[in-house]
């Protein structure tokens, strides 16, 4: 139940900072992305204000366990794999094309009116067949 | 004019304390792709409940918080044809890249990690182009 209030928590921290940060806004994500048009430095001053408490955090874990028990998740191996730029590549073409990433997207739900949900629906069913994409990706072109 | 950095410096602040409280209570890394895709795709059955807490808390709180604070829009386009294929790239691309803006971005970058780092940088190239090609090229958005 713990957990659970805990999760409840950091999701409504985090709704609330998308929201209150205008990332709920497509034009202002955009704006940020459009460096040959109105530029917007917004999701600058977002991200570094978001990291900023983030790397506090990241400190306070070495030699301690997390409050409600388990491990901290480990640093993954600095290994750049194919899947990581281009799945990366892929995502920043829709994040372009529609100005929503999966957390605004999430937090806009309520009162994003329709577009929000047809985009919400179909991230669903991109992340649904994503694992069959990637194994066909590695029958394709097998892995070193 | 609106000093909108100022919201932005605020608003990043309070996703980073989400991202303090999810690290250090529960010893998760708060990626939005992850969290949803796992209960998606069936990967994180397991720790399902803890997801849809999460996920309560994102979608409820700022549906609590337009009806009490400023005017808010989203000004998504009504290109149905656009939206989805925006949704379906943003899904399998997150997916396929194992993080998002989140999960990469904030709290990979935070913690100096090559791969947070990498995505985050080949995320933005790829929603620049994007927004080149779209806006200035063809139109469409």
């Amino acid at each position: 139940m713990t957990r659970h209030l805990y999760a409840f928590v950091a999701g409504g921290l985090f709704g609330l900072g998308l929201l209150i940060s205008g990332m709920t806004d497509t034009t202002k994500v955009q704006g940020w992305l459009d460096v040959f048009g109105n530029w917007d430095p917004t999701l600058a001053f977002v991200m570094g204000g978001a990291i900023l408490p983030m790397a506090v955090a990241w400190r306070m874990t070495s030699g301690r366990k997390p409050l409600l028990g388990g491990s901290f998740p480990a640093k993954p191996a600095p290994k750049l794999g194919r899947e990581l730029i281009i799945g990366s590549v892929l995502f920043g073409m829709g994040w372009g094309l529609a100005g929503l990433c999966p957390g605004p997207a999430m937090a806009a739900l309520s009162f994003g009116g329709w577009p929000v949900w047809v985009f919400f629906v179909a991230m669903v069913t991109g992340m649904f067949v994503a694992p069959q994409l990637r194994s066909a990706l590695d029958r394709l072109v097998p892995a070193e | 004019m609106q000093p909108d950095w100022i919201y932005g410096l605020i608003g990043g602040f309070i996703i980073g304390l989400g991202g303090a409280v999810y690290l250090l209570a529960n010893g998760r890394i708060m990626g939005a792709s992850g969290i949803l895709g796992g209960l998606v795709d069936g990967s994180g059955h397991d720790t399902g409940r803890e997801r849809l807490a999460f996920l309560a808390g994102l979608i409820l709180l700022p549906l609590l918080a337009a009806a009490l604070l400023r005017d808010v829009q989203t000004h998504a386009t009504e290109n149905i044809v656009v939206l989805i294929a925006a949704g379906l790239l943003v899904g399998i691309g997150t997916r396929i890249a194992n993080g998002c803006t989140s999960g990469h971005g904030v709290c990979g970058i935070s913690r100096l990690s090559l791969r947070g780092i990498v995505a985050t940088v080949f995320y933005i190239l790829a929603g620049g182009l994007s927004v080149v090609v779209f806006r200035h090229l063809l139109g469409v958005i």
